[in-house]
């Protein structure tokens, strides 16, 4: 064919809506959040208006700020326990237990996926009315037989903000792991099952072998999309004393509700650049596996 | 010999079973209270009462925030998949210099600028453009930030739509406008529509960008109200959030169940092949 589809003209002219609005509203903010975190803007007050230019110092006040450290070591403990461990560990089960029932699996999909659809607003309430110290549903079960009713926010916030978010996120893992496990050609489980393999030796000799690049996709995915999460903030606001500020409700906190526009820039570059190695390594993997 | 495989079976029911309570047990919550006489906290329907959702329609607030959110939702939707379908349909027909590390770009700037950390400079940007406590701030910034995956599922989808007729028209002296408008829109209505449901179901869900530039309450959309609502002093009026929240996320269900059944699969065919 010589005609093009398109002239060079139209080809611009379609091109300039999608791609204007995503330079604005998405790749300006993320270079310009690096001029804003070397300045000491606020939100009100005298710095507001001319916000003095102050190079690396909020990284220096960063480097020794507690809040920062404890922000940093929750979110390593939210990540590891809720997605590394909670949701792949989960949907990997459930792959496994449901692989080649159809019926079975398609039920327990649809129960996951409705956990993860469900706006986050909604299901954080759905979470504080089942969790309540008094009449949430679980504390009523635990001491319908006999066990002491647990102020689940306060005892253990972190803990509850973890199982949280493997019941909100599981269903990616799970149905990436149910399509990876078809993958596998069934006649690899049906030899290793003549030759009398155990369950064990099936899943580590012949399914983890075969789903290990599936495994290293799903793990950095959820790692990046957890280390991003706000949800938490609508059950714990941070709290109790901090105990669930993950750097994310650090970040809001920082900004929005003490007003520090400049230091806020600055630990959010911070967050922004490990978000940029997670997808680095993402997106040098997925290259990998097509060339 | 007992069979093996049923014992098997009957084991990864006793597995399954608590992990499907886990599951289901917040939900059920809001599919029981909002319909309650007597709502609490707890999981118990007692009597069948359709007043809970009376009171919704009564609180101004309530209603307005659904107008609201109806307003930003669908603006969304029509900016994201009009520009979008432009700048897919050329991204897919049209091999130009740069395509591939434009959309690599794309892809990184995407995943990497999300979350409360990216509110920081957005919150700034709507600021310097006077953007802050207005419906456009929130419209333009949950567009920016949903296009880069709307172009490239619709991408991959028009990837898989044969041109031989586009080109036969273009034989029969069509314009290039002509043969996008007659020829090709009609083929991929399809994924069209997909992708106006997800951005549908993204904008209609999304908490943090109205709720960090939006600061009055008449403005709220359904997400930030439900929040001031059950998170404010005083006693929370759990019938009524009930209900409220149960309307809030019947579209979003309905949208995932005709996704899934009336284009789910062939769809995602589409992109696989």
């Amino acid at each position: 064919m010589k005609r093009s589809l398109m002239g060079r003209k139209v080809i611009v002219f379609f091109l300039i809506p999608a791609l204007s609005l995503i330079f604005v509203f998405l790749i300006l903010p993320g270079v310009w959040v690096l001029k804003i975190g070397m300045t000491n803007e606020t939100l009100t007050g005298a710095k507001a208006r001319n916000p003095d230019f102050v190079g690396f110092e909020n990284y220096a006040k960063v480097l020794s700020d507690r809040f920062f450290y404890n922000a940093l070591r929750i979110t390593l403990l939210f990540v590891l326990g809720s997605a590394i461990i909670g949701q792949a560990g989960l949907g990997l089960s459930l792959a496994l237990l449901t692989y080649r029932r159809r019926r079975l699996k398609s039920f327990i999909q649809s129960v996951v996926i409705l956990a993860w659809i469900i706006p986050e607003v909604v299901v954080a309430y759905l979470w504080i009315a089942f969790l309540d110290k008094d009449y949430g549903t679980l504390n009523m079960l635990l001491s319908a037989i006999g066990l002491r009713k647990i102020n689940w926010f306060y005892e253990h916030p972190l803990l509850t903000i973890i199982v949280f978010n493997v019941w909100r996120g599981t269903a990616y893992s799970m149905l990436l792991f149910s399509a990876a496990l078809e993958t596998i050609p069934p006649s690899y489980l049906e030899t290793a099952e003549v030759i009398g393999a155990s369950s064990w030796r099936k899943f580590k000799d012949v399914i983890l072998p075969n789903i290990r690049s599936y495994i290293l996709t799903d793990l950095i995915l959820i790692t990046l999309w957890t280390f991003n999460v706000f949800t938490p903030y609508l059950l714990t606001g941070g709290g109790p004393s901090f105990r669930t500020e993950l750097l994310s409700i650090y970040i809001y906190r920082t900004a929005f509700r003490y007003f520090k526009l400049g230091y806020g820039a600055s630990i959010a570059t911070i967050a922004l650049l490990i978000n940029f190695a997670l997808a680095m390594f993402y997106l040098s993997l997925s290259r990998r596996k097509r060339t | 010999m007992r069979d093996p495989r049923r014992a098997s079976r009957i084991v990864s029911y006793i597995l399954l079973a608590p992990i499907v309570a886990f599951f289901v047990s917040p939900i059920l919550w809001l599919i029981v209270t909002p319909f309650s006489i007597r709502p609490s906290l707890f999981i118990s329907l007692n009597g069948f009462t359709l007043n809970n959702f009376t009171r919704v329609f009564q609180n101004r607030t309530a209603v307005n925030a659904f107008r609201n959110s109806l307003v930003i939702s669908v603006s969304v939707v029509v900016l994201v998949t009009t520009c979008a379908l432009l700048a897919a349909y050329v991204l897919s027909r049209h091999d130009f210099k740069g395509r591939n590390v434009l959309l690599y770009m794309l892809v990184l700037f995407s995943s990497v600028v999300s979350g409360a950390a990216a509110m920081v400079p957005i919150f700034i940007l709507n600021l310097r453009l006077g953007l802050i406590n207005t419906e456009l701030g929130v419209i333009l910034t949950l567009s920016g930030g949903i296009m880069p995956t709307a172009l490239f599922i619709l991408k991959d989808f028009f990837d898989s739509i044969p041109r031989t007729y586009e080109e036969a028209a273009l034989v029969d002296g069509s314009s290039p406008l002509q043969v996008m408008f007659r020829i090709f829109l009609p083929l991929s209505s399809k994924g069209v529509i997909v992708i106006a449901m997800l951005v549908f179901t993204q904008s209609w869900s999304n908490f943090l960008v109205p709720f960090v530039l939006l600061r009055s309450t008449s403005k709220y959309p359904v997400s930030v109200a439900i929040y001031t609502f059950f998170s404010e002093v005083g006693v929370p009026d759990i019938g009524m959030i009930s209900a409220y929240a149960f309307l809030y996320t019947l579209p979003v269900i309905f949208a995932y169940v005709l996704i899934e059944r009336k284009f789910g699969f062939s769809f995602y065919g589409g992109i696989k092949g």
